[in-house]
């Protein structure tokens, strides 16, 4: 691998070739058995565990010299963590970057799937906090891999029937757990459940990557993913009933922006590219934008 | 109006700029040298080799002051670095029955071959500030003899009358285990729970350890040996056949000697909880042993009923790098789920105002 002239002292994109094959062979895991959470040996990066440890040492194992990367954050290219990954594989790995959703070849975020429709092309690259949905219900590992196993799955069904009983509602507003092709229950990450629907059928490979917990888990391109739900508690998408301030959106995630201290506010698009794109700033090139498509 | 979410590249240039001027303080103070805190904050250098997992005293004291002192925050930046070092194998079992001891004491026996050697250490120290010191040249210490006798562990002397069970020896039918590059599974083995413990955090390790005198998993220690000195490091490459020795470093060892009534089949003797750190660190290797041998529970069939004893409990918490990690990450934005939980409360309340509401209409029409 050459390289990059800004940090000579490392490989390209910082891990070294064999930490990356250790990484892609999880990753092929991961891919072979959607939604199962693969056990890697994750390495300490130069950022902190739960700043993204496990989505960067993913797309470091991922790039090529030719990939085109995005990197956001809460939805948005301009947040601090999102600038200090993007920057760290342009000083190390020396890639193109860009924030426009649709030009990037691989996209990693943390707490959010773009609006615009990813394609084949792509990869989304997920940062994972806590990867085993069931970790809250049961804290240790030797029980939870084998509730996997039997994909004994009762103990979730029965914390979001007791959401309905205590609530009226399922009161999991984000990390909403999914079923993976039938078979794993899967944390889709702290993703709004706004999100999870995007996730279902996806043309993009979707990877996940918990550094600190080290576990990698995917999801295939045009896999079925399901919020699980009852039957008389269907699974319900949520967003601020309100239009984005900027641009107009109907139908995108918003943030609540505080405008003083009397309690005004204004909501606008979580997704900046998507929101920028849709009031065509100038200087703006690549495709534009379809609309989100609202399942 | 936007600007709250904007701006986040000037702003951590910014703040990077801001820090080194921090790290370095009145410029008018001659600034640290490496070999300044190498020579004389050794203990905070061994603290970041032992939990940085990395035996390299010059970068510990480059990482010491980048970190300005934070010793985690050290650890960490020694740790990024040994992640991305190439690996050429594994050193030989050191054996620290050859040490060069520089101090070694048993609180087991009165006197034992080759003798109680106090060493440098802070123990009958009175916790007394100093304030004339700074000037002051310290008297130099009465010289040893050359000749030291050898000092045959203290453990070794119980072993050769079986009174303690003997160390598991290196079968070669099974590699040690490295979790740096294996993820830790458990049940764990206790090879991987010690190199676990070995990187753990000292303050950590210390309040579990302390928890277990205090009769959460209680195992009745006794200091057999503590001991430090340096020790030769061999490795034996493949296409040489034999070992070759690399140098020598200095490390601390603690031999804790536990009570154990025996079952059916075995006799009753004298377990053991074992300690080793890079440098000199006898608070961690004490704690280390005493926290070993609680993790021992389930091997000696012990009733498991202290936080000391839960394996996925202690060796899922100790790496004071991942733990400071998660900890810290809550300062990163959120706001993308907070919106949603936002929503959910509104949701909510408006439902509880509606149902209170309705309430004493329900009651007038009974």
């Amino acid at each position: 691998m050459n390289t990059p002239q800004h940090a000579p002292a490392y490989n390209f994109a910082y891990l070294d070739e064999q930490t990356k094959r250790m990484i892609r062979r999880a990753i092929l895991k991961a891919v072979a058995i959607p939604g199962y959470q693969v056990p890697f040996a994750s390495r300490e990066m130069p950022m902190p565990y739960g700043w993204g440890t496990g989505g960067v040492q993913v797309t470091a194992a991922i790039l090529g010299a030719d990939d085109v990367l995005k990197v956001i954050d809460q939805g948005a290219d301009d947040t601090t963590n999102a600038v200090s990954i993007r920057k760290f594989f342009q000083k190390t790995a020396g890639v193109k970057t860009t924030t426009e959703t649709a030009e990037a070849t691989i996209i990693q975020t943390r707490h959010r799937i773009p609006e615009t429709p990813l394609t084949a092309r792509q990869i989304l690259v997920f940062q994972v906090p806590i990867p085993d949905p069931l970790r809250y219900l049961e804290p240790r590992e030797t029980e939870t891999r084998r509730m996997h196993a039997l994909a004994e799955y009762g103990l979730m069904h029965v914390k979001l029937y007791e959401d309905i009983a205590r609530h009226g509602h399922i009161a999991t507003t984000y990390a909403y757990p999914v079923k993976v092709d039938g078979r794993y229950v899967m944390d889709p990450s702290p993703t709004p459940k706004f999100d999870n629907p995007k996730m279902h059928d996806c043309a993009a490979l979707q990877l996940f990557g918990a550094g600190r917990e080290k576990r990698i888990y995917a999801i295939p391109p045009h896999t079925r993913v399901v919020s699980l739900d009852f039957d008389d508690h269907p699974f319900e998408r949520y967003r601020h009933d309100d239009t984005c301030a900027l641009c107009g959106a109907k139908d995108s995630y918003l943030d609540e922006i505080v405008t003083d201290d009397r309690g005004s506010r204004m909501f606008v698009c979580s997704d900046t590219d998507y929101c920028e794109g849709r009031r065509g700033d100038a200087g703006r090139t690549g495709t534009p934008h379809a609309e989100a498509q609202t399942p | 109006m936007y600007v709250a979410v904007k701006g986040g590249e000037r702003a951590i240039e910014n703040a990077h700029r801001l820090l080194a001027q921090e790290r370095r303080g009145d410029p008018s103070v001659p600034e640290l040298s490496l070999e300044q805190i190498e020579q004389q904050l050794t203990l905070g250098v061994d603290r970041v080799m032992n939990e940085g997992s990395l035996y390299d005293r010059e970068l510990a004291a480059l990482a010491i002051k980048q970190a300005r002192g934070d010793l985690i925050e050290a650890i960490f930046l020694l740790r990024a670095f040994r992640a991305t070092l190439p690996r050429f194998g594994h050193g030989e079992p050191l054996d620290t029955g050859t040490m060069t001891v520089s101090r070694r004491i048993s609180s087991t026996f009165k006197d034992i071959p080759g003798g109680q050697v106090l060493g440098p250490t802070f123990d009958y120290t009175h916790r007394l500030l100093e304030m004339q010191a700074e000037a002051g040249t310290a008297a130099a210490p009465a010289q040893a003899d050359a000749n030291l006798p050898s000092m045959p562990r203290a453990t070794d002397l119980l072993a050769a009358d079986d009174l303690i069970e003997r160390s598991p020896q290196a079968t070669g039918e099974k590699a040690v285990g490295d979790l740096t590059q294996d993820p830790l599974r458990f049940p764990a083995e206790r090879d991987l729970r010690l190199q676990n413990l070995a990187r753990g955090d000292e303050g950590f390790l210390l309040a579990l350890g302390y928890s277990t005198q205090r009769g959460y998993g209680r195992n009745h220690p006794f200091a057999g040996e503590i001991r430090l000195g340096e020790v030769e490091v061999e490795f034996a490459p493949e296409e040489v056949g034999f070992a070759v020795p690399l140098g020598c470093i200095t490390v601390t060892e603690c031999q804790m000697v536990n009570q154990f009534r025996g079952t059916a089949t075995e006799p009753p003797r004298f377990t053991r909880g074992y300690g080793l750190g890079f440098g000199h660190c006898e608070r961690k290797v004490m704690a280390m042993a005493l926290v070993d041998r609680a993790l021992r529970a389930r091997e000696l069939g012990e009733e498991t009923k202290g936080p000391a004893q839960d394996e996925e409990f202690v060796l899922s918490h100790s790496d004071n790098v991942q733990a400071t990690g998660f900890v810290e990450h809550l300062k990163l934005p959120h706001h993308v789920d907070f919106q949603a939980e936002l929503g959910l409360i509104r949701r909510l309340r408006t439902e509880f105002k509606e149902a209170a509401s309705a309430v004493p209409m329900q009651e007038a029409a009974e």
